[in-house]
C-alpha cells in the first residue's frame, strides 16, 4: 500500500527539512555537546571530572545564545508539524538549560560522587541528553514526537537515577523508576493510538481540527484521556501516578533528584499544557455528555488529591529528601491549579510558579547536599544543632523552605499569589480549589518548619567537633539562589513580564 | 519620614550582620540606637501630625493626599498583563488617626524591648537581627496603606517571632512556637484570598485600574458591580468578612482562637512577651478597624451583636482563666485576653465613644501590659519561678518593685486616675448607648469585678503577708539587725536596678499622665474615629412611597 515518493516529492521533503533545520539550532548544538562530552570522556585520562563539568557548563551556557536568537523567529511549526517554536517553548528551553547548568553545579558540590563512583564518565553527557529530551518535550506538537522525546528523557533519567551502581538504594530507585516509566509509557502510547484511531492524525493542531469537525465517541475519548493522563501524570508526579517519586527521589543522587523534581516535572507540565490546550478541546458537546467527565474535571480531581496527599503524607517523613519528594507531589497539585483555569492568566501563573519552584527547590536540594557532605546523612534527626555550626546554610535553607510554604517576601509567595489570583479571577467557581490550596499550604508549614526546628531549636547530640565549613563556591551559589528567591519575592515584575511574554502558544484557541 | 521609621531597625539588623558575634555590647547598642531613633522620629511625626485631617477614606476627588498624612506613594510593581489590565502594586505609606497612636506605641515598646533584651546572653547576634526584622515588620503593618504591602509586612512578622520564641524561649518552646506560627498563618492565608478577591473587585477612582490601595477599598463606590466582592455579591462579601475577621481575631486573640497566646507568652522570653502583648495583639484589632470593617461596612453592621458577644466572652472568660492561674505570667497572659475583650466590645458598640474607647484601650493596653510582662520578667530573673505561692511579703524587701507593681496592677484593673480607666469607661459608655450592645455591656461589667479579684489576689499573695515556707528566696537577718531576703544564685541588685527602672518608669509616667490628662492621645484620634463611624454607618434609604 505504500508507494515510493516521486522525485519531486523527495525534493519537496528535502526542502522542508532544510528550511526546518534553521529552527533547530539549539538542539543540534546540544547534541554536538553530548557527543563532545563522550569523546572527552574517552580521550582524556586523568582529572577529567572538572574538565567534563566545565565543558558541560560552558556548552549549556553557549546554547542559550542560540536560544536567544530564536526570539527573532516567527512562531510556527516545522519538520512537517512535528515540532513548534513559540514563546512558550522558548521559556522552557531556557528553563531546562539553566536547570541542567544548576544540576552540573550541584553535582560538582556533591561529595557523594567521589565516594560512590571512580569516574564521573558519561554522567554529564547523559545530563545533556536529558536536557535535549526535555527541550523537545516542550516543543513537540505531534504524538510521535511527544512519545520519542518523553522516552529520551525517561531513559536518561533511569540511567542517572541508578548512577551509583554499588549503592543499593540508588539501583532500587532506578529499577522502580524504570518499571513505572515503562508501564505509564505503555498506557500513554495506547491512549495515543486511540486518539489516532479517532482522528487519523498525529499532529496536535490537526487532531483538534478533526475533533471539532467530526466529533467523537465520548467513551473512547475519556478512555484515551485517562490513558494519556497516566503518562503525563507520571512525569509531573501527581497523585495517583506518584508512587515512584518518594523512593526515586530518596535513592537517586541528589543532583538528579533536584533535576527530576524541577526540570522533568516542568517538562511534564509543558507537555500537558500544550497537549490539552491545543489538541483536545474542553467542553465540546458530545464529549461532555459522558457524565460530564473530561480531562478538565479529571485534572481538578488530580490537583486536589495531589495537594492533600502530598502535604499530609509529608508530615510523617523522617528523611529530608523523602520529605521534599512528598512536597513536590503537593507542588504538582498547585501548579495544576494554574492549568485548570485555562486562560492566559492561568498559564502565566503556572510559568511564574515554575520559575519560583525552580529557585526554591534547587536551593533546598543544594543545601541538603552541602549538609549531607558534612554529616553524611539526610535524616531529620541529624539536622539537630546545624544552625549553630552552619549558620549560613541554615539561613539559606530556611529561606527556601519558607518560599516553598509560600510566605512573603519570597518567590514562592508570588507563585501562590498568581495561582490563587488566576483561580479567583474565574469567579467563585474555583473557590473550593483555592480553599484546598490555602488549607494545605498551612499544613505544609508544619513539616517544612520541622527542618529549621531541628537546625535551630534543638541542640546537636554529636559531641565531637566536625569541620563544617563550606567552600567559597558553594557559599556563592547558595547565597545567589537565596538572594534571587527573596529578590523575586519583593520585585517580581521581571518574572511576571517573562511569564506574560511566554504564555503565548502556537495554535492556542483562547486568550 | 515613614520609610525611615519602618526600615531603621532592619538597617540596624544589617549593621549587626557585619559585627562579629563576640561583640555583644556593640550589637545591643546598635539596636538600642535604632530604637531610640525610631522614638525620635515617632515624636517628630506626632509633632507634625494635624489632628484635624480625618484619614480612613480618600479626600473628595479620590486622592488620599488631603486625608492621610506623611504619605509616601511609589509604584512598586506595574506590569501590563494584556487583556487582564495592569497589575498595580504600590509602595504606599501614610498615617491617620487610627495608626498614629499605634506608630508611637510601636516605637516606644520596641525600644523598651531592646532594653529588656539586655539580659539575653545566648546567640546575641541572631537574636537582635530577628528582633530588628520583627520591629520593621510591625511598624510597616501600621503605616502600610496598600493591602499587598500590609500583607507582606504581616507575614514577615511570623518567622522572626517563631524563632524568637523557639530559640530563646522556655522548656516547652518548640510547641509554643509552632502553635503560634500555625495559628496565625491559618488566619492570614484566608486574608490572602480576600485580598485577591478585593483586588479584582475594586477600581482606583483616579487611575481606573484595579488596585490594592486600602484607601480606595474603603470607599464603597469604588467597587465594581458583579465582581466577586462587588456590592451585589452579598454571599461572598459575608464570607470574606468572616474569614478576614477570623484572621484578625486570631491575632487579638479572640475566644475561641486564643489558645496559642498563653503558651506563647509562658515560653517566650520577657522582651518577646512585651512585644507580643504590647504591639502584636493590637495588629489584630487595628486590622479590623483599618481593613475588615470599613471594607465591608454593611456586614459589620449586621454582625455588631456577634462581635459584642465575643468581646464579652473574652472579657469574662479571660478573667476567669486568669483567676485560676498559678503561674504569674499565664495570669497576665489571660488578663491580656480579657482586656482585648474591651477593645472588641468597644468596636461592637459601633459609635464614636465605643470606637474611641477601643482605640485608646489599644494604646493603654500596650503600655500597661508591656509593664506587667516586664515586672513578671524582673521577678522571674531573680527567683527562676513564677508560681504565685512561692513568694509572700515581697513588699517589705523590694519596696520600689512593689510600688511599681502596684501602679501597673491598678492601671490594669482600671483604677480611676490611671489610663486604663479612661479607655474602659469610654468603651462602656459607648456600649451602653448602643441598643445592640447594651445588655452585653451590662454583663461585661462583671469582667471588671473579676479583674479586680485576680489582680488584687495576686498582689496580696506575692507582696503582702510574710514569706511563704517554700518561697523562692531565703530570709536572713543582716548585720544591721534588719531582715533581708536573697534569691539563690542572683548576683544583681535585689530591688530594681537602673536598667529596669529606665524601662519601667517611663511607662509608669505615661500611664499616670494619660490617666489624668488623656487629651494628647485622644486628641489625635477623634477626627478619624468620627470619620470611621460615618463610613461604617449604612446609608439609610429613605422610603419612596
Amino acid at each position: 500500500m505504500f508507494e515510493l515518493p516521486s522525485g519531486a516529492e523527495i525534493q519537496a521533503i528535502i526542502a522542508t527539512l532544510n528550511a526546518s533545520v534553521g529552527f533547530f539550532i539549539p538542539e543540534i548544538f546540544l547534541s554536538a555537546l553530548f557527543m563532545l562530552l563522550i569523546v572527552i570522556d574517552l580521550a582524556v585520562k586523568d582529572r577529567k571530572n572538572d574538565l567534563l563539568a566545565m565543558t558541560t557548563l560552558l556548552g549549556l551556557a553557549g546554547s542559550m545564545y542560540f536560544i536567544y536568537q530564536q526570539h527573532a523567529m516567527p512562531a510556527g511549526e516545522f519538520f512537517f508539524g512535528m515540532y513548534v517554536l513559540d514563546e512558550f517553548a522558548l521559556f522552557f528551553k531556557y528553563f531546562f538549560v539553566v536547570s541542567g547548568m544548576l544540576a552540573v553545579i550541584v553535582t560538582m558540590a556533591d561529595d557523594q560522587f567521589d565516594r560512590e563512583v571512580k569516574s564521573i564518565g558519561e554522567y554529564y553527557a547523559i545530563v545533556v541528553a536529558m536536557v535535549i529530551g526535555m527541550i523537545m518535550m516542550a516543543s513537540s506538537a505531534d504524538l510521535l514526537m511527544i512519545f520519542l522525546s518523553m522516552e529520551l528523557v525517561g531513559l536518561s533519567a533511569y540511567v542517572l537515577t541508578g548512577y551509583f551502581k554499588r549503592n543499593a538504594s540508588s539501583s532500587e530507585a532506578a529499577l522502580k523508576y524504570l518499571v513505572y516509566g515503562a508501564v505509564s509509557s505503555g498506557l500513554m502510547i495506547y491512549g495515543f493510538s486511540l486518539i489516532y484511531g479517532l482522528t487519523a492524525q498525529t499532529n496536535l493542531l490537526k487532531i483538534s481540527a478533526e475533533l471539532a469537525v467530526h466529533g467523537y465517541d465520548p467513551l473512547v475519548m475519556i478512555l484515551a484521556t485517562l490513558l494519556i493522563l497516566a503518562g503525563f501524570g507520571y512525569k509531573i508526579g501527581a497523585v495517583p501516578f506518584h508512587f515512584w517519586s518518594p523512593d526515586v527521589y530518596e535513592g537517586a543522587p541528589t543532583p538528579i533528584t533536584a533535576l527530576l523534581s524541577v526540570a522533568s516535572k516542568a517538562a511534564g507540565f509543558a507537555l500537558l499544557v500544550r497537549y490539552y490546550f491545543i489538541s483536545v478541546p474542553h467542553g465540546l458537546k458530545p464529549y461532555e455528555d459522558f457524565a460530564g467527565i473530561d480531562w478538565h474535571s479529571l485534572l481538578i480531581l488530580i490537583a486536589a488529591a495531589s495537594m492533600i496527599y502530598g502535604n499530609v503524607v509529608a508530615l510523617w517523613q523522617k528523611n529530608v529528601k523523602r520529605l521534599l519528594a512528598y512536597s513536590s507531589i503537593a507542588h504538582a497539585g498547585y501548579i495544576l491549579l494554574g492549568i485548570i483555569v485555562m486562560d492566559k492568566l492561568g498559564t502565566q501563573a503556572t510559568l511564574v510558579y515554575l520559575l519560583a519552584y525552580f529557585l526554591m527547590n534547587f536551593g533546598a536540594f543544594y543545601v541538603v547536599i552541602l549538609i549531607a557532605n558534612k554529616t553524611g546523612s539526610e535524616n531529620l534527626d541529624d539536622y539537630r544543632g546545624l544552625g549553630k555550626t552552619m549558620p549560613l546554610a541554615g539561613a539559606a535553607l530556611t529561606v527556601f523552605l519558607i518560599s516553598l510554604v509560600g510566605l512573603p517576601p519570597t518567590a514562592g509567595f508570588i507563585g501562590k499569589l498568581m495561582i490563587f489570583a488566576s483561580l479567583l479571577n474565574k469567579g467563585s467557581l474555583y473557590m473550593v480549589l483555592a480553599f484546598i490550596g490555602i488549607m494545605t499550604s498551612v499544613i505544609s508549614l508544619y513539616y517544612y518548619m520541622l527542618i529549621p526546628l531541628n537546625m535551630f531549636l534543638r541542640d546537636s547530640t554529636q559531641t565531637e567537633q566536625r569541620n563544617m565549613s563550606i567552600s567559597m563556591t558553594a557559599r556563592i551559589v547558595m547565597v545567589a539562589l537565596m538572594v534571587l528567591t527573596i529578590y523575586f519575592g519583593i520585585y517580581f515584575a521581571p518574572m511576571m513580564e517573562f511569564a506574560n511574554y511566554s504564555s503565548a502558544m502556537f495554535g492556542m484557541k483562547f486568550q | 519620614m515613614l520609610s525611615i521609621i519602618v526600615f531603621l531597625p532592619i538597617l540596624a539588623g544589617l549593621v549587626i550582620l557585619a559585627v562579629p558575634s563576640s561583640q555583644k555590647q556593640v550589637i545591643r547598642i546598635v539596636s538600642l540606637l535604632a530604637a531610640l531613633a525610631q522614638i525620635v522620629i515617632a515624636l517628630l511625626i506626632w509633632r507634625g501630625y494635624d489632628p484635624s485631617m480625618a484619614g480612613i477614606i480618600a479626600a473628595p476627588g479620590g486622592s488620599p493626599a488631603g486625608s492621610f498624612q506623611f504619605i509616601e506613594r511609589l509604584p512598586w510593581i506595574n506590569i501590563d498583563l494584556g487583556n487582564f489590565g495592569k497589575l498595580n502594586i504600590e509602595y504606599f505609606l501614610g498615617v491617620d488617626g487610627i495608626s498614629i497612636s499605634m506608630v508611637i506605641l510601636t516605637a516606644l515598646i520596641s525600644a523598651i524591648g531592646v532594653l529588656s533584651s539586655w539580659t539575653i546572653q545566648k546567640q546575641v547576634k541572631g537574636y537582635f537581627i530577628l528582633y530588628n526584622l520583627l520591629a520593621t515588620a510591625m511598624m510597616g503593618c501600621f503605616v502600610a496603606l496598600d493591602f499587598f504591602l500590609f500583607y507582606v509586612f504581616w507575614e514577615i512578622m511570623l518567622l522572626p517571632m517563631y524563632f524568637l520564641i523557639g530559640m530563646w524561649g522556655g522548656p516547652n518552646r518548640e510547641y509554643a512556637a509552632i502553635k503560634f506560627f500555625l495559628y496565625t498563618l491559618f488566619g492570614s492565608v484566608f486574608m490572602l484570598l480576600v485580598m485577591i478577591g478585593l483586588y479584582f473587585s475594586v477600581i482606583d477612582p483616579v487611575t481606573h485600574n484595579h488596585t490594592f490601595s486600602l484607601v480606595a477599598m474603603a470607599s464603597q463606590e469604588n467597587y465594581i458591580k458583579g465582581a466577586i466582592l462587588g456590592p451585589d455579591n452579598t454571599l461572598w462579601r459575608y464570607v470574606a468578612f468572616i474569614v478576614l475577621f477570623i484572621g484578625f481575631a486570631i491575632k487579638v486573640p479572640m475566644f475561641p482562637f486564643h489558645t496559642w497566646l498563653p503558651d506563647a507568652h509562658v515560653e517566650a522570653p520577657t522582651p518577646i512577651s512585651v512585644i507580643l502583648a504590647g504591639v502584636l495583639l493590637k495588629l489584630g484589632t487595628y486590622g479590623m478597624m483599618r481593613i475588615n470593617f470599613p471594607l465591608f461596612p454593611e456586614v459589620f453592621h449586621a454582625s455588631l451583636y456577634v462581635i459584642g458577644i465575643f468581646g464579652a466572652i473574652n472579657i469574662i472568660y479571660g478573667a476567669f482563666c486568669a483567676l485560676a492561674q498559678q503561674d504569674l505570667k499565664k495570669m497576665v497572659a489571660y488578663s491580656s485576653i480579657s482586656h482585648m475583650g474591651y477593645v472588641l466590645l468597644g468596636l461592637a458598640a459601633g459609635n464614636s465613644e465605643g470606637m474611641l474607647g477601643a482605640l485608646y484601650q489599644m494604646f493603654n493596653h500596650g503600655t500597661i501590659t508591656a509593664m506587667l510582662f516586664l515586672l513578671v520578667g524582673v521577678i522571674y530573673d531573680r527567683a527562676h519561678t513564677r508560681q504565685l505561692d512561692k513568694f509572700g511579703g515581697l513588699a517589705s524587701y523590694m519596696p520600689v518593685y512593689a510600688g511599681i507593681v502596684t501602679v501597673a496592677w491598678f492601671a490594669s484593673l482600671g483604677l480611676p486616675g490611671l489610663s486604663g480607666f479612661i479607655s474602659e469607661a469610654f468603651v462602656f459608655v459607648g456600649a451602653f448607648s448602643s441598643v445592640t450592645t447594651r445588655n452585653i455591656a451590662i454583663v461585661s461589667v462583671l469582667g471588671i469585678v473579676f479583674g479586680a479579684a485576680y489582680l488584687l489576689w495576686s498582689l496580696q499573695r506575692m507582696f503582702l503577708g510574710t514569706r511563704k515556707p517554700d518561697a523562692a528566696y531565703d530570709l536572713e537577718v543582716g548585720s544591721d539587725g534588719h531582715e533581708h531576703i536573697h534569691f539563690h544564685d542572683w548576683k544583681g541588685k535585689l530591688d530594681l536596678d537602673a536598667r529596669e527602672l529606665v524601662m519601667l518608669v517611663p511607662l509608669a509616667v505615661i500611664i499616670i499622665a494619660l490617666g489624668i490628662y488623656p487629651m494628647p492621645v485622644i486628641g489625635l484620634l477623634t477626627t478619624s474615629i468620627n470619620k470611621l463611624v460615618t463610613v461604617l454607618t449604612p446609608v439609610v434609604m429613605t422610603s419612596m412611597n
